[in-house]
């Protein structure tokens, strides 16, 4: 799978801002096909884990209301330029996707 | 008598290599995953929800969780909403929308080093309180604010 997560990570005084913008579809299991009127069936991320150095900074469980391409930004502290960040998610259909960036 | 304690030491060193198995499983997504609260997802009210995600539905009002959000959202498919917690030892932050199908949009857990900051954008299917929960310390925090919505971002 083409890599889905966008994720810059950047140090600013004592905290590191983390940024995040994954192509996910999150539908919500609610909408009709308009064409066919069919339900179009749920496919939506529920868990995004972020770690800095191997330990969990963020780990978050979503619904069905997170938009389309889900925007998440955090904040931790602890981290150096250079350090690597790692980004994961996984769906309701158990796709996942990884991604690791460097923080600046 | 030898073999009994040999036994005895075989079991343990068993029991310990078990132990580490289940305690490096927890950090994997995978497990993580199989913890994903469908019930306080699948709750149709906020009380229920919060109940379901916390164990308890009692939560304080408190003025120290900056919830930042469009006073009017235009389209209720993309709402951006920016929640700040200043409440010492925040461990997770809850946002949930009460009239949406199931309110609960999103648990964040905060881990080690992680600030009481989040920013997200969320789906809301009409005019509604947006309700953040914050747990800390062991107690619930939460902070409301009513969002308007012109276009819903459910159904089509």
């Amino acid at each position: 799978m083409a890599k889905s997560i966008k994720v810059r990570a950047k140090v600013k005084g004592d905290s590191t801002v983390v940024k995040a913008l994954i192509s996910h579809a999150m539908e919500t299991g609610l909408r009709k096909n308009k064409k066919t009127g069919k339900m179009i069936p749920a496919h939506y991320i529920q868990e995004v884990t972020c770690s800095h150095n191997g330990n969990d900074v963020l780990n978050a469980d979503w619904g069905t209301a997170i938009s389309k391409n889900p925007y998440l930004s955090f904040k931790f502290g602890g981290a150096k330029k250079g350090d690597t960040l790692k980004m994961s998610w996984v769906d309701n259909k158990g796709e996942s996707d990884s991604v690791e960036a460097k923080i600046k | 008598m030898n073999t009994k304690r040999r036994s005895f030491i075989k079991s343990s060193a068993a029991a310990g290599a078990f132990g580490v198995a289940v305690s490096a499983g927890l950090i994997t997504p995978r497990a993580v995953m199989a913890a994903w609260p469908k019930a306080a997802f699948a709750a149709t009210d906020v009380d229920a929800a919060v109940k379901n995600a916390f164990g308890s539905s009692d939560t304080t009002e408190s003025s120290d969780i900056a919830l930042k959000a469009p006073e009017i959202a235009e389209n209720g498919a993309v709402v951006p909403i920016t929640v700040t917690s200043k409440i010492a030892g925040t461990e997770s932050i809850s946002l949930l929308i009460s009239k949406n199908p199931t309110p609960l949009t999103a648990t964040f857990k905060m881990g080690k080093g992680a600030e009481g900051f989040v920013s997200t954008r969320v789906k809301m299917s009409k005019t509604s309180d947006l309700v953040v929960v914050v747990k800390a310390n062991g107690k619930l925090y939460s902070a409301k604010k009513e969002v308007k919505v012109t276009i819903g971002g459910c159904g089509g």
